[in-house]
């Protein structure tokens, strides 16, 4: 990563993108980055697709990622992860949660969910990484830190230390859900590592 | 850049002006929820020696906001563009009463229609009630600009319009914490009913203040700094306000920018100078020419909308397309992917009610909330949405148009909270004039929609202490609805024959669905016990898929599948309920003929 980068999440509204996203922009503003980060709230969030925007540089103007210029993607859901395509580069890389999650049309027996559905993406060329983390997080002991298990998997891409994530999440989750969120993202630190 | 944590604070435009609107000394701050409005106030509530409330409806806030000016205290009220409108009556006339203590109204617009059902460009409210009107254009211009608005408010004696968009309220950047100040003016009860009392009389002369208080505007915005000119290069000079300005900086980072923090009035001279130092001036601004138009009613010309799309929001691409198409990146096609809209959630009281209202076959005069989400596949019931509140009164009035073709045929369906808002006064007209429809109120006990906010029938205030809860049926009754029935909206088939039996009746009546949102944290915390799928029961009847819930879903089979499964060869498929997911409310249960659906703990 350069001195400036566009980060594109996206999912399903209610995966905990925004955690995720906010998790993401601490550790940039901590790495000594101006960081903006866009969010869409509201109707958005009854498992709609939603997006959450974070970009970050020496100076960041534009709140809104361009099509074309996202550098990472960090899908949550495989079917959200195609749906952005225009927003990506041939040098991008999409780091995708594995999961599949049924929009209504499919889960009523009107469409089907498309099989292949990554193969747009690595069509183009662009690298893909796989993180299954709705398992990792079921291992680590708890299904909802699979987002955070995705803060792992991106932050093998980005330059700050493992530390300066952990000492986020470990301000910023409730402290019963601490150590679990952390194991979370040392699962999903490794899974993209290895 | 100095660290996190020191006085810089990572926030939202709504976080960020939560916290000026404390370090201006607000005192009393009223609103009424609305996307992207509804952080404001919530943060707000959580800061020491700030009244804040949830009021029934923007106007209500407005006209709270506008008493505590009076008393001489600095005010705030907050809503969305649409809830403008509904504010609209006091916000003309507070125009001309003017203020003691500082009064600025948050204005949040929605363009691109994130999440509600226009896309107004507020900014004309500011030309029509001849008011000042700030705009930011990112969270860190928020403390700065609010600060000014408050001290202008009482130096001009006039309220202040402060305009913000989605791309500002809910876009979080680095914010500096800045002094805490104190308004100049002593709060106190002040008779001046030359400038309080607007008859006639008074209104004139106040008039011809209003006027006079615009030109000393217009002086102002010619020598402040938040009307600026940036330097640059190039042949083109960006007139730009609020989030444009962002996009503007971020193609041309170099050209030469007039930016205005302050969008009406506009500094006529500055402009004009601006516009002499450049050979092509371009105005690049989100939703209507608003800029544009007053910048060639001087006579002067400029692009704007031959150039710059005046529909949805704009962003970089656009205005890179716009203005410099060479400079686009590449970029790759669109996928064709089944779409994902929201949903109501597992669980959802809505939902009951909208499987019975699409089995009916009644035109459903729905209203804005959650349950809007009722019109979508497969449950297809709403046949009208329009405005907070406009379901009874639409009802009503298809009901007088049809007379005696309507009985039977019309419903509204309103939440308890847009009914607080602005039903009431609908259902009033409806028993006051006399038609037979049939008003749903679906009260799930919070206002949902902008996430969980307290309201005047929920029982507690925004603090979260415990607060009066009306008494629906009560007011219903003392309006002079004869029949009021409460009933379960999770009980499909009870909900059934009221809602026939009411839709029978030759008067107006309202049926009261009463159950809470699966979101309320005591709902969250709460053991559900889920259903499940009895697999070899399941005939592929599709029955409980016509719900549209969020926890079952279709499996398809092919005649082999089927087979291999022990089904007959012709069944298409089996439903299958995510455990994980489901909120235990059982209407699916009701629905399946076959048995086939079992609540847990009956296995």
């Amino acid at each position: 990563m350069g001195a400036q980068g566009n980060i594109l999440f996206s999912g399903v509204g209610g995966q905990g993108i925004l955690l995720a996203s906010e998790i993401m922009a601490y550790a940039l503003l901590a790495a000594g980055y101006d960081v903006k980060k866009s969010e869409v709230h509201g109707m958005a969030q009854r498992g709609g697709s939603v997006t959450a925007q974070l970009r970050y540089g020496e100076k960041v103007y534009s709140p809104l990622i361009e099509p074309g210029r996202a550098d990472i993607q960090m899908a949550f859901e495989m079917m959200e992860a195609a749906r952005y395509l225009p927003y990506l580069h041939k040098d991008s890389t999409v780091i995708v949660n594995t999961q599949k999650i049924l929009p209504p049309s499919v889960a009523t027996g009107k469409a089907t969910y498309p099989e292949d559905v990554l193969d747009h993406i690595t069509a183009r060329g662009i690298k893909v990484v796989l993180v299954d983390a709705f398992d990792l997080a079921r291992e680590v002991g708890e299904v909802r830190t699979a987002n955070v298990v995705m803060v792992g998997a991106i932050s093998a891409f980005l330059p700050m230390a493992a530390s300066v994530y952990e000492e986020i999440i470990a301000a910023r989750v409730p402290k019963k859900f601490k150590d679990l969120n952390l194991k979370a993202f040392t699962a999903g630190r490794k899974a993209s590592q290895g | 850049m100095a660290a996190i944590g020191d006085d810089l604070v990572w926030m939202s435009g709504n976080e960020a002006i939560a916290l000026a609107a404390y370090e201006a000394g607000v005192k009393v701050a009223s609103g009424y929820p609305g996307t992207p409005s509804t952080e404001i106030l919530e943060n707000l509530s959580t800061y020491e020696g700030v009244y804040t409330e949830w009021a029934p409806n923007e106007k209500v806030a407005l006209e709270v906001a506008l008493g505590a000016s009076f008393a001489g205290v600095r005010a705030l009220a907050t809503m969305k563009h649409v809830g403008l409108n509904v504010a609209a009556d006091p916000l003309f006339t507070a125009s001309y009463t003017g203020v003691r203590g500082g009064l600025v109204i948050i204005v949040a617009d929605d363009p691109e229609m994130h999440s509600s059902q226009n896309e107004q460009d507020s900014r004309n409210y500011a030309f029509a009630a001849k008011l000042p009107m700030f705009e930011p254009s990112d969270p860190s211009e928020v403390g700065a600009l609010l600060k000014e608005a408050f001290a202008l408010s009482e130096e001009f004696d006039t309220p202040v319009l402060f305009r913000t968009t989605t791309r500002v309220a809910h876009v979080k950047s680095v914010v500096k914490k800045g002094e805490k100040i104190d308004s100049p003016v002593t709060p106190g009860i002040e008779k001046m009913p030359a400038k309080f009392v607007m008859l006639p009389a008074n209104a004139r002369v106040r008039r011809v203040a209003v006027g006079e208080r615009m030109v000393k505007l217009k002086a102002l915005a010619e020598t402040a700094a938040f009307n600026r000119v940036e330097p640059g290069t190039g042949q083109r000079g960006f007139i730009t306000s609020g989030v444009s300005y962002l996009y503007v900086k971020e193609v041309f980072p170099e050209a030469r920018v007039l930016k205005l923090g302050m969008c009406w009035p506009l500094p006529e001279g500055k402009i004009r100078a601006f516009a002499g130092e450049v050979d092509e001036l371009i105005v690049v601004e989100e939703l209507d020419p608003f800029l544009e138009l007053h910048i060639k009613a001087m006579g002067i010309a400029c692009h704007g909308k031959d150039l710059i799309p005046d529909q949805g929001e704009l962003n970089p691409a656009i205005v890179r397309k716009s203005l410099d198409p060479a400079s686009m990146a590449e970029q790759f096609s669109a996928v064709p992917l089944p779409m994902r809209p929201p949903n109501m959630c597992a669980g959802c009281p809505h939902r009951g009610i909208f499987y019975n209202l699409s089995r009916l076959k009644v035109f459903v005069s729905g209203d804005i909330g959650c349950y809007t989400l009722g019109f979508l596949p497969p449950l297809s019931a709403m046949d009208s949405c329009v405005c907070m509140g406009a379901s009874v009164g639409i009802a009503h009035g298809m009901t007088k148009a049809l007379g005696a073709e309507a009985k039977g045929k019309i419903v509204s369906v309103i939440g308890d909270s847009t009914f607080i808002h602005t039903g009431l006064s609908g259902l009033i007209n409806t028993v006051y004039n006399g038609s037979n429809s049939l008003l749903i109120i679906l009260d799930n006990r919070i206002t949902a929609m902008t996430g969980q906010q307290d309201n005047p029938a929920s029982g507690s205030n925004i603090k979260g202490e415990a607060a009066n809860s009306i008494d629906l049926e009560a007011l219903c009754r003392a309006v002079g609805v004869m029949q009021v029935d409460v009933v379960n909206p999770h009980d499909i088939k009870g909900c059934r024959k009221v809602l026939e039996k009411a839709l029978e009746r030759d008067e107006a009546s309202v049926v009261i669905a009463r159950a809470p949102c699966v979101l309320l944290p005591e709902m969250k915390k709460a053991q559900h016990i889920p259903y499940s799928t009895r697999l070899a029961d399941c005939t592929g009847c599709m029955a409980c898929i016509r719900l549209g819930c969020p926890a079952i879903s279709w499996n398809p089979l092919t005649p082999e599948e089927a087979v291999a499964s022990g089904y007959k060869e012709k069944q298409k498929g089996f439903a299958l309920i995510n455990e994980v997911q489901c909120n235990g409310c059982g209407q699916c249960q009701a629905l399946c003929k076959f048995d086939a659906i079992v609540r847990q703990e009956a296995e």
